[in-house]
C-alpha cells in the first residue's frame, strides 16, 4: 500500500486538511440552513396565512387507508376551498410519539382513537373542545356519541369508521358439516366438540402480538358481567382479584382445549390463514380478518355475534373500535380545522374513505351502504342493533396498565391457566400501583 | 509493545459509550501536558480550531451521554407521564420494581443468561474459529465470509430468519424433524416460554461469534511470528504456545472482546423485539425500558428506574472487567 507515490500524495495533501474541514463546516451549514429556513417558512405560513389552510396529521400510513384519507381530504378541498396540508406518519411511530407530538407542534387536526385513549388526552388539556361541531352532526347514534365524549361531558372526537369484533367462520365449512350458529355458550362449546370430532381444530387463536387475546377477554367479561362492569373495570374502578374477574378466566379456561396449538407463537395473520385454509373452524377477531381472505374466499367469510353467557346481558354489547379525528389544543387555524372536522363527520366524507377501504364500516347511519360487500353489510347490522359499543381493552383502559401489565398477564394465563388466583392478585396489585400514580 | 497505543484508536469503534470510562483516565492524564507544550507554537486560528474540534465532541459527550444519564437517574425518583411536571416520589419506583413487577426478575435473569451464554459459549467459539481460519486452511476466505455474514445482517433480519427456521407448523427445523405431520407433536420453539430464550440465544450467539472471530483474526495477524518461533525453540507444544504466548500477547483485543461481549449482552433488544415484542419468555431489561418509556404507556419515572438498574449492571461489569485486565497488565 505505502508506495512512494501514495506517500507523496499524502504529504502534498496534508496542508489542505483544514480546507477540507472548512468545506465540511460550510457543507454542514448548507445542510442545516435551508431546513431552518424551511421551518421558519412553514411556521409563518401556517400561522400568518392560516385563513385558508389547515394542517392535518395522519397516521393512516398503509397504502389502502392512506388512499381513503386522501380521497376524503380531496373532497373537502374541492367543496370548501381550503387547502389541507397532510403530514402522514407511520401508524406505530405516530402512536408511540403521541405524547411528544401533542406537546410539541401538533397539526390542527389529527387522527386518533375513541374511548379512554382519547379521554386521557382531553383530561390533560391537550385536545380542543368540539361540542359545537358535534351539535351540527346528524346520523350519529348515542353509543357513538358517548364514545366521542370526554370525562367532562364535552365532545372531543369525530368518529369516522369502526370494525366490529365477532366470531368469524367460513360459510362453506359450516354448510358442509351442517353446523348451526351458536347463540349461547353451551351451544358454542358443543359446536367446538363436534368440530373436533370432525377433524377440525375448532378455534383459531393466536397471541404472539399480545393484543388479540384481549378481544376474547373483553367479550367473555361483557357477556358474563355486562358492559357497565367492563367500562368500570377498564377504568380501574373494580377489583381485579374479585370473583367477577376470576369467573372470566374460569370461563375462558373451558375454551382452551379447543384452541389451536402453539397460540403464543402465532401472529393473528397466521391463525387467520389456518381458518382460511379450512384447518380451523372459527376465530374471534376484528373485521380486518378479511385482509387474509382473497377474492372468492372473502365472500365465503361470515361471522356471528359472540355467544351469550348470561341471559341478562345477552349479546347486546359489541366490541367495535372506532377510529377518527381530534382537534389539537394549539390549532393555528381553529375555524378551518372545525370546518374540516365538520366535513369529516358527514356521510360523504365516510364514503370517500370507504370507496378505498372495504374492511371498515362508516359510523354515520346515513352512510351509503350500496357499495358494501356482504361482510360489511352483516357488520353494519351487528353494530346497528348493539345496545352498547365497547372499544377494546387497550382503548378503554390506561395504556400504561394494558401494555405493561395486561399483555403479560393474559400470556401468563394462556401458558398456565390453572393459577387464576395468583394471576388476578398480581394484576390487582400492579393495577393499584399504576392507578395510584394518577396525579 | 504498549497495549494502550493499540487500544486507544480501537475504542471509538467499539459500540456505545460504556467503553468511555475505561479510556477516559488515560486521556485525562495525557492531554494537559501535550497541550501546554504545543500551545506556544499555535496561532490563534489553530487554537480556535482545536477548541472547536475538542469542544464540540466534549459538548456532545456531555449533552448526549452524561446529561441524559443524570437525567435518567433523576427521573427514576419521580412519577412522570410525559405531560406536565414530574412529581418526586423517592424510591417508590425501585420498591415497585423489585416487589410488584413480575417481568423484572425474568428480564434480569435473561440478561445474565445472555451474558453467560455469550461469554462461555459464543466468544470462545469465535476465538476457536479465528484460530482455525488463521491457519490458512483451504477455502478459508469463504468460511470467513460465511461466518461473518450474520454480523452484517441486522438482528431484526436474524429475528425474521429464526422465524423461518423455528416456526412451529411450517418452520424448517420441525419439518426436518418430521414432527409437523398429522399425529406429530411439533416443538413450539418460539411460542413456548421455556424454550424460546434458548432459540434466541442460539441466533444471537451465531452472530456474536462471527463478530468475535473477525476481531481475533485481526489480533492473531498482529502477533509477532518470532514469538511463536521462540516458543517452539523452547520446546512448547501448540497448546502451550497458544495459551501461554499468543493469547496473552493479544491482551488489547481480549479487552475489547470482553467489553463488547458485555455490551452486546446487556443491550440485546432487536432480536427479541422482532420475534414477539419481548414478551412471553423473551423479557429483557431493554425491552421493559422501551415498553414503559416509549409509546403511550409513558411510565417515564418507572422506566428510568429500570434503566438505572441496567446502567448499574453494565457499569459494574465493565469496571470489574477492565480493572482485572488492567491490573494483570501492570503486574
Amino acid at each position: 500500500m505505502a508506495t512512494p507515490g501514495s506517500h507523496d500524495r499524502i504529504t502534498s495533501n496534508s496542508p489542505t486538511r483544514r480546507s477540507v474541514l472548512r468545506a465540511a463546516a460550510i457543507g454542514a451549514g448548507a445542510v442545516t440552513l435551508p431546513s431552518v429556513l424551511a421551518a421558519c417558512g412553514s411556521g409563518s405560513g401556517a400561522g400568518g396565512g392560516g385563513g385558508k389552510s389547515v394542517t392535518f396529521g395522519s397516521n393512516w400510513s398503509d397504502p389502502v387507508p392512506k388512499k381513503g384519507i386522501a380521497n376524503a381530504v380531496a373532497a373537502f378541498q374541492s367543496s370548501s376551498g381550503y387547502t389541507v396540508k397532510t403530514n402522514t406518519v407511520d401508524h406505530n411511530s405516530f402512536q408511540q410519539n403521541i405524547n411528544r407530538y401533542l406537546q410539541g407542534n401538533p397539526d390542527d387536526v389529527f387522527g386518533w382513537f375513541a374511548g379512554y385513549r382519547m379521554q386521557y388526552f382531553a383530561q390533560k388539556g391537550l385536545l380542543g373542545d368540539i361540542s359545537d361541531v358535534w351539535s351540527g352532526f346528524s346520523g350519529m347514534s348515542d353509543a357513538i356519541k358517548a364514545q366521542s365524549t370526554g370525562l367532562d361531558g364535552k365532545q372531543y372526537f369525530v368518529p369516522y369508521y369502526y370494525y366490529p369484533w365477532a366470531v368469524f367462520y367460513r360459510k362453506s365449512v359450516f354448510a358442509q358439516h351442517g353446523y348451526q350458529i351458536p347463540t349461547t355458550w353451551d351451544q358454542y362449546i358443543s359446536l367446538a366438540k363436534q368440530m373436533q370430532k370432525d377433524g377440525l381444530v375448532p378455534i383459531s387463536f393466536s397471541d404472539k402480538d399480545g393484543w388479540p387475546a384481549m378481544g376474547t377477554f373483553d367479550y367473555i367479561n361483557m357477556r358474563l358481567n355486562g358492559y357497565d362492569f367492563h367500562k368500570s373495570l377498564m377504568g380501574g374502578h373494580e377489583d381485579w382479584s374479585g370473583t367477577k374477574v376470576k369467573q372470566v378466566f374460569d370461563t375462558w379456561r373451558q375454551l382452551l382445549p379447543y384452541y389451536q396449538q402453539g397460540a403464543l407463537g402465532l401472529t393473528w395473520q397466521e391463525s387467520a390463514q389456518a381458518l382460511q385454509q379450512k384447518k380451523t373452524g372459527m376465530m374471534t377477531l376484528g373485521m380486518f380478518i378479511g385482509q387474509q381472505f382473497a377474492g372468492a374466499d372473502q365472500a365465503d367469510l361470515d361471522f356471528f355475534a359472540y355467544p351469550a353467557l348470561d341471559p341478562t346481558n345477552g349479546q347486546d354489547a359489541v366490541e367495535a373500535p372506532i377510529d377518527g379525528f381530534l382537534l389539537s389544543h394549539k390549532a393555528k387555524n381553529e375555524t378551518g380545522a372545525k370546518k374540516l372536522l365538520t366535513f369529516l363527520g358527514t356521510p360523504k366524507a365516510e364514503n370517500a374513505y370507504l370507496s378505498a377501504d372495504s374492511s371498515e364500516l362508516g359510523v354515520n347511519s346515513s352512510v351509503d351502504t350500496s357499495g358494501y360487500n356482504s361482510l360489511q353489510q352483516s357488520g353494519a347490522k351487528l353494530v346497528s342493533t348493539a345496545k352498547s359499543i365497547s372499544q377494546f381493552m387497550d382503548r378503554d383502559s390506561r395504556p400504561d396498565f394494558v401494555s405493561t401489565v395486561m399483555i403479560q398477564a393474559l400470556q401468563t394465563f394462556l401458558n398456565n391457566p390453572s393459577d387464576v388466583d395468583g394471576l388476578c392478585n398480581s394484576i390487582q396489585r400492579q393495577k393499584t400501583a399504576i392507578y395510584a400514580t394518577e396525579g | 509493545m504498549p497495549p494502550k497505543a493499540d487500544l486507544e484508536p480501537a475504542v471509538p469503534t467499539g459500540p456505545e459509550t460504556a467503553a468511555a470510562p475505561a479510556a477516559a483516565p488515560t486521556e485525562g492524564r495525557r492531554r494537559p501536558r501535550a497541550g501546554r507544550r504545543r500551545i506556544r507554537r499555535l496561532t490563534t486560528r489553530d487554537r480556535l480550531v482545536i477548541t472547536v474540534l475538542l469542544g464540540l465532541p466534549l459538548l456532545f459527550t456531555f449533552v448526549l451521554v452524561w446529561a441524559t444519564t443524570l437525567a435518567s437517574i433523576g427521573l427514576s425518583f419521580t412519577n412522570w407521564d410525559g405531560i406536565g411536571s414530574a412529581k418526586f416520589i423517592g424510591v417508590d419506583n425501585y420498591k415497585e420494581l423489585f416487589t410488584n413487577y413480575p417481568p423484572f426478575a425474568t428480564a434480569i435473569w435473561h440478561n445474565l443468561l445472555w451474558l453467560g451464554f455469550l461469554a462461555v459459549v459464543a466468544t470462545p467459539l469465535g476465538l476457536l474459529l479465528a484460530v482455525l481460519l488463521d491457519r490458512k486452511i483451504r477455502f478459508g476466505r469463504f468460511y470467513q465470509s460465511a461466518i461473518y455474514l450474520p454480523v452484517v445482517l441486522s438482528l431484526a433480519v436474524i429475528g425474521f430468519i429464526s422465524q423461518l427456521i423455528f416456526a412451529r407448523d411450517d418452520g424448517i427445523l420441525n419439518t426436518l424433524l418430521g414432527t409437523t405431520g398429522p399425529g406429530g407433536h411439533p416443538v413450539d420453539w418460539i411460542g413456548n416460554p421455556h424454550i424460546n430464550i434458548w432459540v434466541v440465544l442460539l441466533m444471537a450467539g451465531w452472530r456474536h461469534s462471527g463478530y468475535v472471530m473477525v476481531l481475533y483474526l485481526a489480533g492473531l495477524k498482529g502477533v509477532d511470528p518470532s514469538l511463536k518461533e521462540a516458543a517452539a525453540i523452547d520446546g512448547a507444544n501448540a497448546r502451550q504456545t497458544f495459551f501461554r504466548v499468543v493469547f496473552p500477547v493479544m491482551r488489547p483485543v481480549n479487552i475489547i472482546v470482553g467489553v463488547i461481549t458485555v455490551i452486546e449482552a446487556l443491550r440485546a433488544f432487536d432480536i427479541v423485539y422482532a420475534i414477539n415484542g419481548g414478551t412471553n419468555g423473551l423479557e429483557l431489561l431493554s425491552v421493559l425500558i422501551t415498553d414503559n418509556i416509549i409509546g403511550e404507556a409513558s411510565r417515564i419515572g418507572f422506566g428510568s428506574a429500570i434503566a438505572v438498574v441496567l446502567l448499574l449492571i453494565s457499569v459494574g461489569c465493565i469496571v470489574a472487567y477492565c480493572m482485572t485486565e488492567l491490573r494483570e497488565e501492570k503486574s
